[in-house]
């Protein structure tokens, strides 16, 4: 018999409730002074003035790093309601979304002291965007076949090379990547890459934004010539990063924005279908609803997880498998059952606009941040494999 | 699932039969006190082993087997160790439970059993253990254990494609003391089992109607039913000999059967408690249904983990195929959704008041997302173990073919997905993330 995999009924605690209502009379109250539109997941969420700082001002950033660097030292059961309910309502949280689940809790495990006290608490204000350079132009999901070279010089390092499909690196002021500083060893060929901050402004970095086949261009090529990174902008151990990279993973792969990327497709079906649906349509919705319940209580359950502090890797990883999947068929799903919408629906005009958009969204649900592939790999080796 | 060493475990069990306690919170409590003693005493362990190798004679063959299951368990693959569904590790009626399926419903043993002579002694170790009254009261003739003690046994029924009706003597005795109605000794069932068949009771107190698909109905001593007339929900306490019983069977050859009442005169007559109604009913039954089903993912999974690690096709184990892999990966996918919707609606139902909307939306989606994973899961396992899992000497159907039909049961998953789905429309769009983020 097997009992190997966890996923316990673990129930947000009642502070939780609190601060979620907190979170909604500030959504409406943004959205009532026109700071964003909920019904318009395609706006452009990068640039909404002040929203980020005024996140940061609520506490609602950095939520469970330590005081002492601007952090708020709540739990992180909390930082998931603050997190889902943005998702929901859709708010414009791209500029310190990434710093904040990603680049903060690697800098306050790696990072020196005074790179910390400086940075730590502009993120925490809502003041820094942060990107994530990983994969480059021959180096995507196999990670660590990454070129982008680091070369010792005077007082740091010299960097040369290409990363590629950066998000938000345009807007961004910081960057945490990985560069090769050692050629692989034959034992083991992820040894050789280490991780670094590196600084936007930094001369010999030039991005270069691509337009995505939605008709943003949220994502951009980074080229790399003769940009200095100082010493200390180092984090970790040389040639190590292999070692570092994977025991975050269970937290940016677990939480609500991995089944909640296209809800708003299924808020808009709820309300086109009426009070009163057919069966088809009721069926849909009752399974739809079912299956983001489900998708959620699992969530919850490893957010459980890494509170008390373990390391739930491979249910994390079920959880992005079959969240982003679910995600990523939504829109289809709304499509099947929105052919039954009477044409005099109140909001025809918004499901009309969104669900193209999701469409759009969709495909690169299951790519970003661990694709598929990858994801089965990880479950397939927690269960004896390979 | 615990692990404990067994000689220990087993002999504090059979010991524990032994002595009269009332409840099985009781018995338990006795194990716990036993259990130091047992360690420390090598002569008590080596007489009650005897002690239990003359009350199961075939026990000793068997014991090898459940061995042999727990040496094999994927824990070996690296994953934590860890308990399950409703927290089983604090759970020690679901673990009395559990050595009891091990000793005596090992599936192998089972699988070659034409004429069912294991049933006896595991309905008799069960009973003697308390396990089918588990929720009734003692003051009802029960064992007195939690609901989520409960739902524990319920999870390890499902890991071991139990085949006797102890989830349906749970129910029935559950059903019983909403009403305050004791329960019989012996095997039980409900009626109805589905939601659309309805009982009506009669004027004269007698019932009347036909209930389909009633799982083990040919099985029990008595029924317990829900009955209606004008005045509302009423729930009896039946003699199987008062009603004609047609047999049927479920797609894995366990008894589901027509239960008709003519004018049947229960044994015992009570009007349910306000509020509770069969809507009620079915969403327990679902949720139990629902627990066996991840029950019984699991042990797909875990077997077509261990086959795939045994069975060399192209030179290599079929494991090291992508492929299959990810097959297995999306089998431990559905597995860990199965098991997540399961536990989550049996803890709502564990500590709510009563069946609102929030325990609706638990148990509903429980039943409607078991049943999506039951369907996707079993097709994984069988395509993983080939031909050898289509025949009927391999185990895998005893689980492939209990999951699917377990869906059918209290209602299934489109029945409730619409029911489910005009629930939200009628609360409207803006109530539906309120709803599942308050869960």
């Amino acid at each position: 018999m097997t009992a190997a995999l966890r996923f316990d009924p673990i129930r947000l605690p009642p502070e939780c409730e609190t601060l979620r209502r907190e979170v909604r009379d500030f959504l409406a109250e943004e959205i009532a002074a026109g700071s964003f539109d909920p019904h318009s997941p395609h706006g452009s969420d990068s640039d909404v003035p002040g929203f980020s700082r005024r996140v940061g001002e609520r506490g609602w950033i950095g939520m469970t790093w330590p005081k002492k660097y601007g952090g708020h030292e709540r739990s992180f059961l909390e930082r998931y309601v603050v997190t889902e309910e943005m998702r929901v309502a859709n708010a414009p949280t791209r500029r310190f979304f990434v710093a904040d689940r990603q680049s903060g809790p690697v800098l306050l495990k790696y990072a020196p002291e005074h790179i910390k006290m400086d940075i730590l608490p502009r993120i925490c204000r809502g003041e820094v965007c942060f990107s994530i350079g990983m994969s480059e132009p021959n180096s995507g999901s196999d990670l660590f076949a990454a070129k982008t070279k680091a070369t010792k010089t005077e007082g740091g390092y010299l960097i040369n090379g290409t990363k590629i499909w950066t998000s938000s690196a345009q807007v961004a002021n910081y960057m945490l990547a990985i560069f090769r500083t050692s050629p692989p060893t034959k034992e083991n060929r992820r040894h050789g890459l280490t991780q670094f901050l590196v600084d936007m402004k930094t001369p010999g970095i030039k991005v270069n934004p691509i337009a995505q086949l939605t008709g943003k261009s949220e994502f951009n090529e980074v080229v790399f010539q003769d940009a200095f990174v100082p010493d200390d902008h180092l984090l970790g151990e040389i040639d190590g990063a292999w070692k570092q990279a994977t025991s975050e993973l269970a937290y940016e792969r677990s939480g609500p924005e991995r089944f909640l990327e296209t809800y708003y497709v299924l808020t808009e079906l709820v309300r086109a279908l009426g009070e009163q649906p057919d069966n088809r349509g009721a069926e849909g919705i009752g399974r739809l609803v079912a299956q983001l319940h489900t998708m959620r209580r699992m969530s919850v359950s490893v957010a459980g997880m890494l509170h008390a502090g373990k390391e739930p890797v491979v249910e994390a990883s079920i959880v992005k498998d079959i969240g982003t999947i679910w995600e990523q068929q939504l829109p289809q799903r709304v499509r099947d059952l929105a052919a039954f919408v009477e044409p005099d629906a109140s909001n025809h005009e918004i499901l009309d606009t969104v669900l193209p958009y999701a469409m759009k969204v969709a495909p690169k649900l299951t790519i970003q941040g661990g694709t598929t592939e990858v994801l089965r790999g990880i479950i397939a080796r927690g269960l004896g494999l390979r | 699932m615990l692990i404990l060493s067994r000689p220990p475990w087993g002999a504090i069990y059979h010991i524990a039969r032994k002595i009269a306690c009332k409840s099985v919170k009781l018995r338990c409590a006795e194990l716990t006190l036993r259990r130091p003693l047992m360690l420390a005493s090598q002569a008590a362990l080596r007489t009650s082993v005897l002690v239990m190798a003359a009350a199961f004679p075939h026990h000793a063959a068997q014991q090898k087997t459940a061995h042999d299951a727990r040496r094999n368990r994927p824990a070996e693959a690296g994953l934590t160790q860890a308990g399950n569904a409703v927290a089983e590790s604090q759970n020690i009626v679901a673990e009395t439970a559990e050595r009891i399926f091990a000793d005596l419903a090992d599936a192998q043993t089972i699988n070659r059993d034409s004429k069912a002579g294991w049933k006896a002694p595991l309905w008799q170790a069960l009973s003697e253990a308390g396990l089918p009254l588990s929720w009734v009261a003692e003051d009802f003739g029960g064992s007195g254990a939690s609901l989520a003690e409960g739902f524990g046994v319920l999870s390890a029924a499902g890991r071991f494609g139990i085949a006797v009706p102890l989830a349906e003597t749970m129910l029935a005795g559950w059903l019983l003391s909403q009403a305050g109605i004791s329960s019989p000794e012996g095997e039980m069932t409900v009626a109805p089992a589905s939601p659309k068949d309805r009982i009506a009771l009669n004027p004269d107190g007698s019932l009347s109607g036909r209930a389909r698909g009633v799982p083990f109905a040919g099985d029990a001593g008595h029924f317990a039913v829900l009955a209606h007339n004008a005045g509302g929900v009423s729930i009896a306490l039946v003699e199987a000999a008062a009603c004609r019983i047609e047999a049927g069977l479920n797609l894995a050859g366990d008894a589901s059967d027509s239960v008709t009442f003519n004018n049947a005169r229960p044994v015992a007559l009570k009007p349910a408690p306000k509020g509770f109604d069969q809507t009620a009913l079915m969403l327990m039954g679902a949720v139990a249904r629902s627990l066996q089903i991840a029950g019984a993912l699991e042990s797909m999974l875990d077997i077509s983990v261990r086959y795939s690690n045994e069975r060399v096709a192209f030179e290599k184990k079929i494991s090291k195929f992508q492929a299959v892999q990810h097959n297995l990966a999306r089998l431990a996918g559905e597995t860990a959704a199965a098991m997540a919707a399961a536990s989550s609606a049996a803890d709502s139902i564990a500590h709510a008041n009563g069946f609102d909307d929030a325990v609706f939306l638990e148990a509903t989606a429980a039943k409607i997302r078991c049943a999506e994973a039951a369907e996707k899961g079993a097709a994984i396992a069988h395509q993983v173990h080939g031909a050898i899992g289509y025949t009927l000497e391999h185990i895998l159907h005893r689980y492939t073919m209990r999951a699917l039909a377990w869906r059918d049961d209290f209602g299934n998953e489109s029945y409730w997905a619409v029911e489910l789905g005009k629930r939200i429309a009628a609360r409207g769009a803006d109530e539906l993330w309120p709803l599942v983020a308050s869960r």
